[in-house]
């Protein structure tokens, strides 16, 4: 469904990314998992479309968006959960919702419902200021919001940073939950542990390579990764 | 510091700041000035001031906790007669209507003053746009507004276009130069924004101040005549052979009112359809695009936006009001020059906008309103009138930082049953 082939991304003269292909399948969770400054968050803003990859190709649904505008790239059935939630924060949930469906109107409706339905705690706090909610709460949001462009792939960049464990359970059994409705999600997390427990494969990348590559199982008994990711 | 030296620098430094106000007074003797004590009342009235401060300053904790009281007290809000929408309505009407009679019940400066605030508040409208709405500071925004009033100028010196055929060019033409002006700055935010729109207001007002073949330079354009009713002027006599003025078509007699009304009348048409127009884009979703956009640009981009599109659209449409109000402008004025145009009227502007609360559009009127009324009727002032404005800012500075009536966006509300 999507695919990237040997990407190299360049931030002026340093190199983030040094030839990077990977590739995910449609209904599959795949995540990726890496320390700080590996070039997770690189990789997926390169399938955004900004910073520009300066060598390879991405391809989407069988499309080159290589060279394509980030706006144009979002429109397509690709959704991105941006670190750090990043809700509109004067607005009210009804509202960042609203804005999620910005460019898709049709069962508009049903779509909204629907997200309610998933987040329940979206629907009490309706009309209240996305602002003055706590951390886990607008997680939900920007999940709630990216949904209701009804994505095909749902990619999301360490959607548990700075929430609490029991938030953080909840939050990934909302993710295990879409997937089974047949959204495909590419998850970025420094959280390993869950995130490998929960995804069907997985890639590690250090450095802005990709060094493993296999299902999440046989990721989370692997030697070098529990020592580098789990904590020995 | 103890409470008392801060108090004694507080004071002192009134002392020092008052004295070159009003402690020292310019003599002519001859050709030459003389710098001299003033008048005693004066100086008296300096250490009186200086004495104030000083008291403020000791007891400061306590004043604090006093304008802290009022901050947390004073919630000014609609009053509740105006919160539901059917009563806005009602209310509404009763505005407009009071606002069309205005003029046939007070004196012809009460009118004329009452259309120059019109014009700002189209000004304030339009800036809201661009600084309120799409968080884009722009403090070129007079630029816009010298380049309306230039195209019916220029037009109608060159070509004879009448004000009405203008008065979209105007707006049209001004919301291109928004367009221009868009492209370049798209990449800046914030501070270096700000800067560029300077430049660029200042590009305008000095290109027409040395364009002497074109614009006539400094010496500004004349006689640009007054706009008319479905063709009656309401001169004395028509400028052309044939023509026929206002009082003849009616068959009353002349008088100047006439005109004062028409120009008042004229431009409450133009802002209330400037209120209206953007009430409308508010409501749409590109208004809550430029709200978006204000919040958090890169959360746009994830889903989709085009943040190029939304600014150039916040740019664009902001100027073409600037247009609009431009041409009325150099209509009203019957002269324009450059001087119009200096950058005091954008800090005017923006601090209308800021004054009002940003976004807010009720506000936006309120404080235009505040910006050119309070100023006339302090004329008795007179050289102490930058000084109460001054007072004026500090005061809203302490008590409402968010501005008169910040903005309540417009959202739907459920029904509780």
């Amino acid at each position: 469904m999507l695919r990237l082939d040997n990407i190299h991304t360049h931030y002026g003269p340093i190199e983030a990314l040094k030839g990077v292909s990977l590739n995910i399948d449609k209904g599959e969770i795949v995540t990726l998992i890496g320390a700080n400054g590996a070039g997770k968050t690189t990789l997926l803003m390169t399938v955004c479309g900004e910073p520009r990859a300066s060598s390879g190709t991405v391809t989407w649904k069988g499309n080159d968006i290589t060279q394509k505008e980030t706006s144009e790239i979002m429109r397509t059935g690709l959704a991105v959960v941006p670190e750090g939630r990043r809700v509109f924060s004067g607005m009210t949930v009804e509202e960042n919702l609203a804005m999620g469906g910005f460019f898709n109107y049709t069962n508009y409706d049903e779509r909204l419902a629907h997200v309610l339905e998933l987040f329940p705690r979206l629907k009490e706090r309706y009309s209240q200021r996305a602002g003055t909610m706590s951390g886990g709460e607008q997680q939900m949001l920007a999940i709630g919001r990216a949904m209701m462009s009804n994505p095909e792939l749902l990619i999301l960049d360490e959607p548990s940073l700075g929430l609490a464990p029991i938030i953080i359970n909840q939050i990934f059994e909302i993710i295990d939950q879409l997937r089974k409705e047949g959204t495909t999600i590419f998850l970025v997390e420094q959280n390993a542990n869950q995130a490998l427990r929960l995804a069907d494969r997985g890639y590690v990348i250090e450095h802005g390579h990709i060094v493993l590559e296999d299902t999440g199982d046989n990721l989370l008994v692997n030697e070098d990764v529990r020592k580098a990711y789990l904590g020995g | 510091m103890s409470r008392v030296t801060s108090a004694f620098v507080a004071a002192l430094i009134t002392l020092i700041l008052g004295g070159f106000l009003l402690g020292l007074s310019l003599t002519s003797e001859g050709i030459n000035l003389v710098v001299g004590p003033s008048t005693p009342g004066k100086i008296t009235f300096l250490f009186v001031g200086v004495a104030i401060v000083f008291v403020l300053q000791y007891f400061r904790e306590h004043v604090g906790r006093f304008t802290t009281h009022m901050r947390s007290d004073q919630r000014m809000e609609l009053p509740s007669f105006l919160r539901s929408s059917q009563q806005q309505r009602i209310w509404t009407m009763f505005v407009i209507i009071g606002l069309l009679l205005f003029p046939f019940l007070s004196s012809r400066g009460a009118v004329d003053i009452a259309t120059l605030t019109l014009i700002y508040v189209m000004l304030g409208l339009g800036l809201n746009v661009v600084v309120g709405l799409a968080g884009l500071l722009d403090l070129g925004y007079v630029g816009f507004y010298a380049v309306g009033a230039y195209t019916y100028a220029l037009l109608n010196m060159y070509f004879g276009v009448s004000f009405w055929v203008a008065l979209p060019i105007a707006g049209g033409l001004a919301a291109l130069f928004g367009f221009l002006l868009g492209f370049p700055v798209l990449r800046l935010r914030g501070d270096y924004l700000a800067i560029v729109t300077l430049g660029f207001g200042e590009i305008i007002r000095i290109l027409l101040n040395n364009w002497t073949d074109l614009t006539g330079g400094p010496n500004g354009i004349a006689r640009i005549p007054k706009p008319t009713l479905f063709g009656l002027e309401f001169s004395r006599r028509p400028s052309e052979e044939g023509a026929t003025t206002f009082h003849e078509f009616f068959g009353i007699s002349y008088s100047s009112e006439y005109k004062v009304i028409f120009l008042y009348l004229m431009a409450l048409l133009l802002v209330l359809l400037t209120v209206y127009v953007i009430r409308r884009l508010i409501r749409m979703p590109i208004g809550r695009a430029w709200e978006a956009l204000r919040e958090d640009e890169i959360a746009c981009r994830a889903l989709g936006l085009n943040p190029t599109m939304i600014k150039l659209g916040a740019f664009t449409i902001g100027a073409s009001f600037a247009g609009f109000a431009g041409s009325f402008f150099a209509a009203r004025q019957g002269f324009i020059s450059p001087e119009s145009f200096t950058f005091i009227e954008s800090a005017i502007i923006l601090a209308i906008v800021v004054l009002g609360g940003m976004g807010s559009q009720l506000g936006v009127i309120l404080a235009a309103i505040a910006m050119t009324v309070l100023p006339e009727l302090a004329r008795e002032f007179d050289e102490y009138r930058m000084l109460l404005f001054g007072l004026m800012m500090v005061l809203m500075m302490i008590w409402r930082p968010q501005g008169l009536l910040p903005m309540k966006r417009p959202h739907m509300e459920l029904k509780r049953d």
